[in-house]
């Protein structure tokens, strides 16, 4: 019953949760702290810390982390992620099938053209949004941000520079 | 260009291997892989499958891998690079949730996060730059004053939402004028 609450709840949020990583977490802490008491709301905010020293979307993060954590077990862990993700994984099929059908229709192609704008703006926002205290901790942080931009814009592997930038890390802090 | 979906599969499971900091994050090193150098889609296009990719729910960086996975190999190449976006996700955090759930408190982490947190947010800025080449000057305004409005705490649903309105009235008014010639 468990598990099968746990997956049914991750796929509401799979379903609910449009905006992305940040929206999804007040959904998830709702659903997960609030409603089902699976994890304590000290726990939730571990897992905050955690998806942030971890690669990969934070609602993959949390849905797999919770669906051990509630069940102790890879099962529930497994499943709570299938939950989260088989929303995208259908959605994304309809639309990309839809999409490639209609990109040429003059109404699909401007609507495409009127996003571009948004869609860069969204990324600069996720960007400014991220200027904050805790990522900006001492002139050396501007240092290693200046420099990986500067790096990034003459095209020198993104890969490269995540590795450079904790080994800078590991050395100055 | 490479043209079997286990390479996609290699690609996106390198990409959520580096990923750190959010969906946000994955932009550049996607950008890096799938324009640059396997030349899966092109620029704009990668514009328009954001664009669609934004508009549906569930994480944006899986979503987008699964548009771009569906374009070259249709729905084997969606399941491979939604497999490989999402796997090394759940399988580090299965492992940090069984071994080391105090991981974030380790010194050593700590101090490697320091020096990744700002190349994250100049990682995140590079895209801007990239996809703003070529743009005109009113496209800049616009782009910037909705970064602002997020940032200030607007939902980006509205500018979504605006831009489908606008596109729509758009090309109606457009057509309307043609026929009227």
């Amino acid at each position: 019953m468990l598990y099968f609450q746990l997956f049914v709840t991750f796929l509401k949020i799979g379903i609910f949760g449009f905006g992305g990583g940040y929206a999804m977490i007040s959904l998830i802490q709702t659903e997960v702290v609030n409603n089902h008491g699976w994890i304590t709301s000290a726990q939730f905010a571990d897992i905050i810390a955690i998806s942030q020293v971890t690669p990969g979307p934070i609602a993959i993060n949390s849905a797999t982390y919770i669906g051990y954590t509630a069940t102790g077990s890879v099962w529930g862990s497994a499943l709570a992620t299938l939950g989260v993700c088989a929303p995208s994984l259908v959605i994304m099929l309809v639309a990309s099938r839809f999409y490639l059908k209609m990109k040429d229709n003059p109404y699909v192609a401007q609507v495409m053209k009127s996003l571009r704008p948004v869609v860069i703006g969204l990324i600069l926002a996720a960007a400014l949004l991220l200027l904050t205290p805790d990522n900006f901790i001492d002139w050396k942080s501007y240092l290693i941000f200046g420099g990986v931009l500067i790096a990034a814009v003459r095209k020198v592997s993104p890969i490269i520079l995540i590795v450079l930038a904790g080994f800078a890390g590991w050395l100055v802090y | 260009m490479s043209r079997h979906w286990l390479t996609m599969f290699l690609s996106f499971f390198k990409i959520g291997c580096f990923t750190f900091g959010g969906g946000y994050a994955m932009i550049p090193i996607i950008q890096k892989e799938v324009i640059d150098k396997r030349h899966w889609v092109g620029k704009e296009e990668f514009i328009n499958l954001m664009a669609v990719a934004q508009s549906a729910p569930g994480p944006m960086a899986v979503n987008v891998s699964i548009m771009v996975g569906y374009k070259i190999f249709r729905t084997r190449g969606a399941v491979a690079a939604f497999l490989g976006t999402v796997l090394p996700s759940f399988i580090i955090l299965l492992l940090v949730a069984v071994f080391f759930s105090r991981i974030y408190e380790d010194p050593t982490v700590n101090s490697i996060f320091k020096g990744m947190r700002p190349a994250v947010v100049a990682l995140i800025l590079q895209p801007v730059f990239a996809f703003a080449k070529g743009m005109k000057y009113w496209e800049y305004g616009v782009f910037a004053a909705i970064a602002g409005a997020i940032w200030a705490g607007l939902s980006p649903i509205w500018f979504i939402a605006g831009g489908i309105v606008a596109g729509v009235a758009y090309t109606y008014w457009k057509s309307n004028r043609l026929s009227r010639q």
